[in-house]
């Protein structure tokens, strides 16, 4: 994998995301996630909320909706164990929740304690409700998240396109 | 700790007086029912579940409308499974976000099992280390009155642990429709649909 090819899809998240009005980005950082945060971060318009867990971002995601405002949710799979119940407030109340979530222990995955949650994220995500996608190749993600933002915020459902181990690229390892 | 427990009905009652575009957000279980005993009203978003989210629904309510003073009620058991959205929210700091825990350190719906604050913690002091811009344990009605006021100022981030007696009280329930509660108040925000 190379540099550009990184930049490219990370690039065109950022263009879906100001395409559709997104103005509140909450995350739990992942490297697969940098160049979208870096540049929700710059971006003065934009809140941008660095969580201590997954879950906070469903409920601040609520509030903001609640107050006329759409934002994403950013995280990598391990965290998708940690939102579970607090997806109920979905269910509950149909939010519109948008979701990218960067994938671990699917592919070439060096620790081999992010598989267990990674392998499960799917089947977690589709036990509480919530709709999903996955992109593997670069050329695909862009039409799968605009997709998913239209079916998120027109159809108020909770919404996940899950950003492939084989599309981020394998972790590298310094020993 | 010279506490003298307060009546939760006197307290929320007293936060909201005079109401005018306050935004409340209530934790499940008991401060739900205690805002809707002072009175149901369109700008109310009642959580029945979604533990630990009280607050951040709160954060977020208040980024998205920065020119309404927000208030989140809940109780120490709910804000106690989300000590870490503390940390977040103090970074964030909105000036018109007010957090109150009902603190009667107890679980009220499940039995009356003490709670970490009933067996020692404050939740004022960890706010406080996390420099909200106030943060304080009140254990009389001249604070929760001099409260109320600070959270129409809209000037600083705030948060209060409110003593109160864990006496068994009558159950007000408000409407359990998520999505009913949800499009009440957006349209009260003059929201479309």
């Amino acid at each position: 994998m190379t540099t550009s090819d990184t930049v490219d899809w990370q690039s065109r998240i950022v263009t879906v995301l100001n395409d559709v009005d997104i103005r509140h980005v909450a995350y739990v950082p992942d490297a697969g996630h940098s160049a979208t945060i870096k540049h929700c971060e710059a971006d003065t318009d934009m809140h941008s909320v660095v969580l201590t867990t997954e879950e906070e971002g469903i409920a601040y995601l609520a509030g903001a909706s609640l107050g006329g405002q759409r934002g994403v949710l950013l995280m990598q799979s391990s965290g998708v164990g940690n939102c579970i119940n607090m997806l109920s407030l979905q269910s509950n109340t149909r939010f519109p929740l948008l979701m990218l979530i960067t994938m671990r222990g699917e592919w070439a995955e060096f620790n081999q304690w992010q598989n267990a949650m990674g392998q499960a994220t799917e089947a977690a995500l589709k036990l509480m409700g919530v709709l999903i996608w996955r992109a593997n190749q670069a050329d695909e993600v862009e039409g799968l998240v605009r997709g998913a933002a239209t079916m998120a915020f027109e159809g108020d459902q909770a919404c996940a396109v899950l950003l492939g181990q084989q599309l981020i690229g394998k972790k590298e390892w310094s020993k | 700790m010279p506490d003298t427990p307060l009546n939760r009905r006197h307290v929320v009652a007293e936060l909201l007086v005079d109401r005018s575009d306050l935004l409340v957000v209530t934790g499940l279980g008991s401060p739900t029912y205690d805002v809707m005993a002072a009175g149901d009203h369109d700008l109310n978003y009642y959580l029945w579940g979604a533990m630990g989210g009280a607050a951040m629904l709160g954060l977020g309510l208040a980024h998205a409308q920065p020119d309404k003073p927000v208030v989140v009620i809940t109780g120490d058991g709910e804000m106690l499974m989300a000590t870490g959205a503390l940390a977040t929210i103090a970074i964030q700091a909105p000036a018109n976000l007010t957090i109150v825990v009902l603190d009667n350190g107890h679980y009220g719906e499940t039995g009356m099992q003490l709670s970490h604050t009933g067996r020692g913690i404050d939740l004022s002091r960890v706010a406080a280390s996390m420099d909200f811009n106030y943060s304080e344990r009140l254990t009389d009605m001249k604070s929760v009155h001099q409260l109320r006021d600070r959270i129409h100022r809209k000037n600083s981030l705030n948060f209060a642990a409110i003593a109160i007696d864990s006496v068994p009280i009558e159950r007000v329930l408000p409407s359990r429709d998520g999505v009913y509660i949800k499009n009440r108040m957006k349209l009260a925000l003059g929201q479309k649909l």
